[in-house]
């Protein structure tokens, strides 16, 4: 679905990853994993057209995605991110209608069809019954879920998420990623999200993407784990990767 | 869905306030006039040439410019606050009737000293394009500072320092400018409605129009820009031209009733949160035309109070009664964000 052929992202004047090639497919959970700054959000944001890369193409579905339209491409891509919406007086429904907007006519005018998705989407992830409730009213988890179930009333084959369990507590961030997970093997979409939870990653993903700078590699989690990638990753004089529990250890 | 039934009634109410207000306006005035004889001027029977003279002539533009003002001033209020996604945005806390201002001091202070030309149509004409010249650089410049700078409140303080530093310049002017044209632009920075003629109707009523269904059509935009542009632009959104479309929306409407009526305050600021909070929602496809609705009936009451003090001769500017009717509304808003936070 999603084809990178030799990509270089760069901030400014610093390399984040030179050269990178992959492919990622549909119905699988992919993690993007890698310290702070190395460029994980700089990838998500170039594959939703939101950021460009140096050099190198991004294809989707089998087009340089330069070449796709935006309104096109918002049937595509999908992306959540980190930002809290907090918009006064919008009923989380009308939030996650939002997303129907690469579909509707000028207006905006919802069909029978969008409702029906709309429906989907919220019954999907969960949040059904915050329909009528003001997303300012939120909680962080159900605020993401929300988002999420907009992202899904996009309809698209791939959903970008943004680090998105950030600002949630634990059992929240084991709930939002099998509910990813759900999404990937019983919707076939691609999930491409980025992450710092090695352990969650680790157990839940399909594959994981590994952002090293300035190197890139992409393998099913458990060559990843045996590989001694993570290792190198993180470990400094404070902590160290155990490949046996699949966790990482105070030295 | 039980909202749909409350939005219709709301609609309607606020309909039915807006005629009684607007009829209100038509009643009274300094010079009283019987309530028959205002049904008489209505339906065409009136044999008084004065009541008539007063009424199709004073009252009624009065009216139609209070309606449109109010329109124009909320609906571009509403603009700005999802533009910016900042709920204290509007026209006149931007500075973009600063910047009208800066631009009518300049046209009517200076422009006579370097020998400007005279005339009221030229005045008229020329006093718009320079209150939209300077409206839309003061978007523009709020729009280039906002994309570096995401705190709402600094973008609000920048904006009033701006309005300072533009009411200090204006202040120069003043004291250079010639008596005469310092009693123009004075009385034009009091606002007014009545100073509107029919024959400026002409030329206020198509651009406010003009203005409002470029709202119209940018309602399906300002729903996804309440997302931010980010993902706007992921749902496929044109943010650029959208931007463009909103951008000259505001501008024709928050600069033509600068222009013709003078800088008024708050009402831009306060009317999406009146709309917001009656009708509980954010879609603009309800939110647009509710924020007018309330608009036009807030600059019918307006009127309707300096009609109510003009009776017992007192001319008060129609900014301090949008300042005592909006600054409460804004108060109660900065408190409940500031407690949400």
């Amino acid at each position: 679905m999603i084809q990178l052929n030799n990509i270089t992202l760069a901030f400014g004047e610093r390399m984040l990853i030179n050269g990178a090639t992959t492919h990622f497919e549909c119905g699988k959970m992919v993690a993007l994993l890698g310290r702070n700054g190395t460029g994980k959000s700089t990838l998500l944001r170039a594959i939703a057209k939101l950021g460009e890369v140096s050099c190198g193409e991004i294809m989707v579905d089998g087009r340089n995605i330069v070449d796709v339209d935006i309104r096109s491409f918002a049937r595509l891509v999908a992306f959540v991110n980190t930002e809290r919406v907090d918009v006064e007086a919008l009923s989380a429904y009308d939030l996650v209608a939002i997303g129907r907007s690469p579909y509707t006519d000028w207006m905006g005018r919802m069909t029978a069809d969008d409702r029906a998705i709309i429906e989907r989407a919220m019954q999907i992830t969960g949040v059904e019954h915050l329909a009528q409730r003001m997303v300012d009213t939120l909680s962080d988890g159900e605020c993401q879920r929300v988002m999420i179930a907009r992202a899904l009333a996009q309809d698209t084959p791939v959903i970008l998420l943004d680090e998105p369990t950030a600002f949630l507590d634990l059992s929240n961030r084991y709930e939002l990623c099998t509910l990813l997970s759900r999404l990937a093997h019983d919707e076939g979409k691609l999930v491409l999200f980025s992450t710092h939870e090695l352990d969650i990653a680790l157990s839940l993903a399909d594959s994981i993407a590994l952002v090293d700078t300035p190197d890139f590699v992409h393998m099913p989690t458990a060559e990843l784990i045996s590989s001694g990638r993570i290792e190198k990753l993180f470990d400094s004089p404070y902590v160290q990767f155990d490949p046996l529990s699949k966790a990482i250890k105070l030295r | 869905m039980h909202g749909k039934r409350l939005h219709t009634s709301l609609f309607v109410l606020l309909t039915l306030m807006s005629i009684a207000a607007a009829f209100g306006d038509l009643l009274l005035g300094t010079t009283s006039i019987p309530l028959d004889e205002v049904w008489r001027v209505i339906v065409g029977s009136s044999e008084n040439a004065n009541y008539v003279k007063i009424i199709t002539e004073l009252r009624l533009p009065k009216i139609i410019v209070a309606v449109l003002a109010g329109m124009a001033l909320s609906a571009s209020g509403l603009e700005m606050q999802t533009l910016f996604r900042n709920p204290l945005a509007g026209p006149y806390v931007l500075g973009i009737n600063s910047g009208a201002s800066l631009g009518v001091a300049l046209f009517t202070l200076a422009l006579p000293i370097l020998g400007g030309l005279s005339g009221s149509m030229f005045m008229r004409l020329g006093i718009t394009g320079v209150a939209w010249i300077g409206s839309a650089l003061i978007l523009m410049l709020v729009m280039l500072l906002s994309r570096k700078i995401k705190s709402v409140s600094t973008i609000l303080i920048i904006g009033m320092m701006l309005g300072s530093a533009i009411s200090a310049i204006v202040g120069v002017l003043q004291y250079v400018g010639s008596e005469e044209s310092l009693k123009t632009f004075v009385v034009w920075t009091m606002g007014s409605l009545s100073t509107v003629t029919m024959a400026d109707i002409v030329i206020f009523a198509p651009i406010i129009i003009v203005g409002l269904m470029l709202g119209v059509v940018a309602i399906k935009s300002l729903n996804m820009l309440l997302l931010g542009e980010g993902y706007a632009r992921t749902m496929g959104l044109n943010v650029r031209r959208s931007r463009t479309i909103i951008f000259l929306s505001t501008t024709l409407l928050a600069g033509t009733v600068t222009a013709f009526c003078g800088p008024i305050g708050f009402i831009g600021l306060a009317m999406p949160h009146l709309a917001r909070m009656t009708f509980r929602t954010a879609d603009h496809r309800i939110l647009l035309p509710a924020t007018i609705l309330w608009g036009a009936f807030s600059m019918l009451v307006c009127c309707l109070v300096t009609d109510l003090v003009a009776h017992h001769s007192l001319i008060l500017p129609v900014n301090t009664i949008t300042a005592l009717l909006g600054v409460p509304i804004i108060i109660f808003v900065v408190i409940r964000h500031r407690n949400r936070q």
